[in-house]
């Protein structure tokens, strides 16, 4: 090999990196335009309305005079929304984690997990069809007050969409458990359960948090299904028949209306953007921080 | 302490339990297939395939959906898999672990539980209005692969990963360079897993609303993009339109158009584990 062919290698060769470098960091960028322009447009929200009345509002009323931008209905929506679904895949993502790891056969496993993994691929405007004209009809059917939209049936339908994340990655941090621990257990006389809540779980609670934090800021984030299933009427209410509004769907609703670009009404999406933003990010750091130490106990 | 049978049935009545929740999980999988084709399948005909959107339900079809749909992924794959592979590529071929490297990799993470509305609020301000991209197809599939970027990041690192040490030694001991390395061998052995990661990514923006209608997607469009500054509509669009309308006739529009879009995204699925076992194998993993 000549020096010279040599020479031109590494100037290539040098390129490539930096080529690389910088599609890498095209992602970096995405996350600073994102906080960039929340921060920016908002500040033009904030110039008019005091950060205080934003927050502590108990009023949501930005399109209908007389005006008051208290967002708290709309993160009490987001909330009631979060329980419910909560109430349902928590529980049931764990249990399903708990038996796809310690209990269920290879050949079990083979079928519950392609089926989690269309469950989570299932977009999430089906899982709006699914609760206006399937969870809906049902829950009427059972109990007279419940409104056409209602936060309960998108709740339903937000715990079913978060469910398969919950039980991939509970039964992912179950298999993380050394089997030694498990066998101690058994050799000390322990029936399956006992090794289940007494040894399993214990070692990995750091995993299943993880998850459930996840899955909350999960269904925090979740648009299509709320917008079509719990309604746009922000309320204060821990009813779940009634019809809500969350953050979302709010900013759905006057992206979808004719409320003109650059007005103070117009300028509410980027604030309650800001704040979704922020909500789930927070939970999206600590989330990760956790799995990130689970991962480097057992590996 | 309880008596040792008491344990025993205690146990074997959670072990019941759990398994019962996880099958009611694929039995409901089951439910909304089986409501959403019983809702829809009467619907569907080729008709529906051929007509554009109408006020008439026994009317209204999916040709401009449709077509805006492959518009707006083709273009949404061709702006990420490239920028999502080299991004792998460098975190795990060319960066030091250092600093730089740690904080692209937790930003990373973080970008990938971002909610798909604030995409769409980043796709509204950049490329609609700072871009003057206006709601086009361009404006759309720029917004997806921002959207579905981290995913297929961390899907191609893992595949990449998974390529054997000794086969990055062998190469250059051969006198490779860095670069050589990774395009006649990492890349290669990666391939099944990146195209598996690539395939699960871009079935993720096919079935995504929220991002499109904060771009201003979301309006009357009877008629195929013909470049890639048209207007659009896409499927799930679409069904979001008839799904939010109060007549009973439009939800079995609905129906019909969510068949299509899950047998498309079904078959991508299919695609990926049929990849994921067949050339799996060819590289001896």
């Amino acid at each position: 090999m000549t020096p010279q062919f040599r020479k031109k290698g590494n100037v290539r060769e040098k390129l490539i990196g930096w080529l690389l470098l910088g599609c890498a960091c095209v992602s970096v960028a995405t996350t600073v335009a994102i906080i960039l322009i929340l921060v920016t447009e908002s500040a033009h929200f904030f110039r008019e309305v005091s950060i205080l009345e934003f927050l502590f509002g108990t009023r949501w009323t930005p399109l209908l005079e007389p005006r008051s931008f208290g967002v708290l209905p709309l993160v009490s929506g987001t909330l009631l929304v979060v329980l419910g679904s909560s109430l349902v895949a928590l529980p049931v993502g764990l249990a399903t984690g708990i038996y796809l790891s310690e209990y269920a056969s290879d050949r079990v496993r083979n079928v519950v997990k392609p089926v989690l993994e269309i469950l989570a691929g299932i977009p999430t405007v089906v899982y709006g069809y699914f609760a206006l004209t399937f969870v809906t009809p049902i829950l009427q059917t059972f109990f007279d007050q419940v409104r056409i939209f209602n936060a309960a049936s998108a709740s339903i339908v937000v715990g079913i969409m978060v469910l398969p994340m919950v039980a991939s990655l509970c039964d992912d941090a179950f298999r993380a458990v050394p089997k030694s621990l498990r066998h101690g257990a058994y050799a000390l006389g322990a029936t399956p359960l006992e090794v289940t809540v007494g040894v399993t779980l214990p070692s990995a609670t750091s995993g299943v948090v993880a998850s459930f934090v996840l899955a909350i800021s999960r269904a925090i984030g979740e648009t299509m299904a709320v917008t079509l299933a719990a309604g746009a009427t922000p309320k204060m209410t821990l009813n779940p028949a009634e019809s809500i509004q969350t953050m979302t769907a709010y900013i759905v609703q006057v992206s979808l209306g004719d409320t003109p670009a650059g007005t103070i009404e117009y300028q509410t999406i980027f604030a309650v953007a800001a704040l979704l933003f922020a909500i789930t990010l927070i939970m999206n750091v600590i989330a990760n921080r956790v799995l990130r130490r689970f991962r480097e106990v057992y590996e | 302490m309880k008596s040792l049978a008491g344990r025993r049935r205690l146990a074997s009545a959670f072990r019941y339990a759990c398994a019962l929740v996880t099958w009611g999980g694929v039995l409901l999988l089951g439910l909304l297939l089986y409501h959403v084709s019983r809702q829809g399948v009467a619907w569907l005909d080729l008709q529906f395939l051929q007509s554009f959107p109408s006020r008439f339900p026994d009317r209204a079809g999916i040709k401009s959906a449709l077509w805006g749909t492959c518009w707006v992924i083709s273009f949404t794959a061709v702006f990420s898999v490239p920028l999502g592979v080299a991004s792998a590529i460098y975190l795990e071929e060319y960066a030091r672990k250092g600093r730089l490297s740690r904080w692209i990799e937790i930003n990373l993470s973080n970008l990938s539980g971002v909610p798909s509305i604030v995409f769409g609020i980043l796709g509204l301000v950049i490329f609609v209005r700072a871009m003057a991209l206006e709601r086009s197809v361009l404006a759309g599939s720029l917004t997806l692969a921002l959207l579905i970027l981290p995913v297929i990041v961390i899907a191609s690192r893992e595949a990449i990963r998974a390529v054997p040490q000794s086969i990055r030694h062998a190469s250059y001991a051969l006198g490779a360079t860095r670069w050589q390395t990774v395009r006649h061998h990492v890349l290669p052995s990666a391939f099944p897993g990146i195209l598996t990661g690539v395939i699960l990514a871009v079935s993720r923006a096919i079935g995504e609303t929220a991002p499109l209608i904060m771009i201003g997607a979301l309006t009357y469009v009877a008629f195929v993009p013909e470049n890639p500054l048209s207007p659009f509509t896409t499927l799930p669009i679409q069904i979001f339109n008839w799904s939010s309308r109060p007549q009973q006739e439009f939800h079995h529009v609905a129906a019909a158009g969510i068949i299509v879009l899950l047998v498309v995204l079904l078959l991508m699925n299919a695609t990926a584990i049929y990849i994921r076992h067949r050339l799996g194998r060819n590289t001896g993993r």
